[in-house]
């Protein structure tokens, strides 16, 4: 077995079953704990707390107006980022045909070099996060390791398929495998770290969403 | 600084626990509060620092350590070691250490000193965190463990014996008394029965009884047949900012069962921002059930009246600005009914440029206006507020809440700033129309 059929096989296998089941553990670890019931009487006018929840899931994917001077890099750098790993994870052809394989699931891919140059954007941007991280008070104080263990495994695959796609610095069937490793590790890692925040957010917002609107506030 | 000044602690403690005894007592406390909201909100922080961006503490000084995630640091770690899905093996491999007794004492400048359960944090944070509310509830942990400012403590003590920070109870009826006289307004006291039991702020019962002959003048005109009561009178509720529960629940009780008791279909609550919190939203969970009398804010009560006709008040045709008080409109859901009385009262209003649900805090909610060590912090954001006053070019300048008035005209002294802080409650009152 080369090294491209590991990773295309059991390290891939493996990986996928990591983040399955640990998502599941961590999701369901979460949503069991006990919950307790708001007894307050909600605001007149309050809507339902599943409508509320999704204001706020909704709401929060732009920052109010107030905030954003004092947050500008960071959201338009999030914004970049968070857009070219959607664009590149699910806009290339290799990468709609292997999550065709395995769930059925397909779309129009967009052209490969479009796919590469927002490969390239969201790499420079990914780098300008970690910058920041590494430089900003607020940002160094708060990081652990995890953080940047989740950078660095969200940055690899990208790295690595950009260097797969323009066949720089080894064999393509090498820098493949590479790019196939670099996303086993990042979803074994997913469920332990930050990364989770893919799912997370959903229930987080939702969960100040139901607090809030129960208010009569709009948060 | 004297050199004995910078020698000592920046924390206070309370008892006689030794310091594993305090270690155990936040522990165990800090773990009984992860229910579903709390874990999800402390496994969803991304360390993307924002809410240091809408902390007025930061703003005003620019240090990273006043970054609101931050000042959950050790509730953070106490979740992921004994609380989250993976804390076995969290614990397993060490890969987080249980706060020591010296970082719980040191805790006490950042979740006492330096945040004000205000909130803004909350509506910055693109995960949705409710960081204010963890920060409630990190409290009640260090209250347990004897580590809260000692000026609050004090507080405590003397709410836990006489059901108020002011007063005690039997001391009440002379103090309405006095008021009643001073202002020449009827405030009835203990009545047995009573449509509204009427609440009042600790600083009503001292320096600002004209926001309490204010609340009878209105009450009156409209007609309601109120009491104040010996029973339960302060709602300002400090066990809700100390972090003690059981006198949050004892302050609680004492003014839901006196309104039982009377008959009162309604509690009414002063210009408090926390006595809003701790009965509005909190109350009912102590009763297990729905509670079986309403309880409104003053911001609400007047709105309602106005609206009503019960009241009319003559227009006063100047500009003001609004200051809005964070547990009565960021938490509390009451910006508009603030705005219809500023408008009742014919005020052009010129919003602060952050205002509403995104208002900057005074500066003094959750005890922080009470801690003496965090007063040089306190008139570092005033100015925040000063600036976006002053540009508004607004005549007046009025709030709801007695308790940012307090911490305002604190830092407006300071500031030598000579705008005076009106009360919503009092305007109304001075300015009734028959």
């Amino acid at each position: 077995m080369d090294l491209l059929d590991f990773a295309r096989g059991p390290a891939l296998t493996f990986a996928g079953a990591v983040f399955v089941l640990g998502t599941l553990w961590r999701l369901s670890g979460v949503l069991l704990l006990p919950r307790l019931r708001d007894l307050s009487p909600p605001r007149e006018g309050a809507p339902a707390p599943w409508r509320g929840a999704l204001g706020t899931v909704l709401r929060r994917m732009w920052p109010r107006r107030e905030f954003l001077d004092r947050t500008m890099f960071s959201t338009v750098n999030s914004y970049v980022f968070h857009i070219g790993l959607a664009v590149t994870v699910f806009g290339l052809a290799p990468h709609i045909l292997f999550i065709r394989n395995f769930s059925g699931l397909s779309w129009p891919a967009l052209p490969s070099n479009v796919v590469f140059a927002v490969g390239v954007i969201t790499l420079v941007s990914l780098f300008a996060a970690l910058a920041r991280r590494l430089t900003h008070p607020v940002l160094k104080l708060l990081s652990h390791t995890g953080d940047y263990l989740s950078w660095a495994l969200t940055t690899l695959p990208v790295l690595t398929g950009l260097l797969a796609t323009a066949h720089l610095g080894a064999r393509y069937e090498t820098l493949l495998a590479l790019h196939i490793l670099s996303i086993a590790a990042f979803l074994i890692w997913f469920p332990f770290g930050k990364l989770m925040h893919a799912f997370l957010f959903v229930f987080s917002r939702g969960a100040t969403g139901v607090r809030f609107s129960h208010r009569g506030v709009k948060a | 600084m004297s050199t004995a000044a910078a020698k000592s602690p920046a924390f206070d403690q309370q008892g006689t626990q030794s310091d594993a005894q305090r270690v155990d007592a936040a522990m165990r406390s800090f773990v009984r509060e992860f229910g579903v909201t709390a874990a999800l909100h402390m496994e969803s922080c991304v360390r993307c620092g924002m809410c240091a961006e809408a902390c007025h503490f930061h703003v005003a000084t620019g240090e990273a350590k006043y970054t609101p995630v931050y000042k959950l640091e050790l509730f953070r770690r106490a979740y992921f070691r004994e609380a989250s899905p993976f804390a076995p093996l969290v614990r397993l491999l060490g890969l987080v250490k249980p706060p020591s007794i010296g970082e719980l004492q040191q805790w006490q400048e950042l979740i006492y000193g330096s945040c004000t359960v205000c909130g803004r944090c909350t509506m910055i944070c693109p995960m949705g965190i409710d960081i204010a509310e963890l920060v409630k509830e990190a409290r009640h942990g260090m209250f347990k463990a004897g580590l809260i400012p000692e000026r609050l403590a004090l507080m405590d003590r003397a709410a836990q014996q006489w059901g108020s920070t002011a007063t005690p109870g039997e001391d009440l009826p002379d103090i309405l008394r006095e008021v009643s006289e001073e202002h020449g307004v009827e405030i009835p006291c203990d009545l047995d029965s009573a449509e509204m039991l009427v609440t009042a702020a600790p600083a009503e019962l001292g320096d600002h009884t004209k926001a309490l002959a204010a609340a009878a003048k209105v009450l009156n005109r409209a007609g309601i047949r109120w009491t104040m009561h010996q029973g339960g009178f302060d709602a300002a509720n400090i066990g809700f900012n100390n972090g003690d529960l059981e006198l949050q629940e004892r302050l609680t009780r004492s003014i839901i069962d006196t309104a039982i008791k009377i008959g009162a279909n309604t509690v009414l609550l002063p210009e408090c921002g926390h006595a809003y919190g701790a009965a509005r939203w909190e109350a009912a969970k102590w009763y297990g059930q729905a509670l079986p009398v309403r309880i409104i804010h003053m911001t609400e009560f007047l709105d309602e009246m106005l609206a009503a006709g019960r009241i009319k008040v003559k227009p006063i045709g100047q500009s003001a600005t609004f200051h809005d008080p964070c547990q009565i409109v960021r938490r509390g859901g009451l910006e508009a009914a603030a705005r219809r009385v500023v408008a009742a009262l014919g005020f052009e209003l010129i919003e602060l440029k952050d205002h509403g649900i995104a208002g900057y805090c005074c500066g003094g909610g959750g005890g922080v206006v009470s801690n003496v060590r965090a007063t040089p912090l306190r008139h570092k954001v005033f100015e925040i507020k000063r600036a976006q006053i002053d540009a508004t070019g607004a005549e007046r300048f009025v709030t709801s809440c007695g308790q940012c008035r307090i911490t305002l005209e604190q830092g407006a002294k300071q500031a030598r700033w000579t705008k005076p802080v009106e009360s919503l409650l009092e305007l109304v009152a001075d300015n009734l129309a028959d």
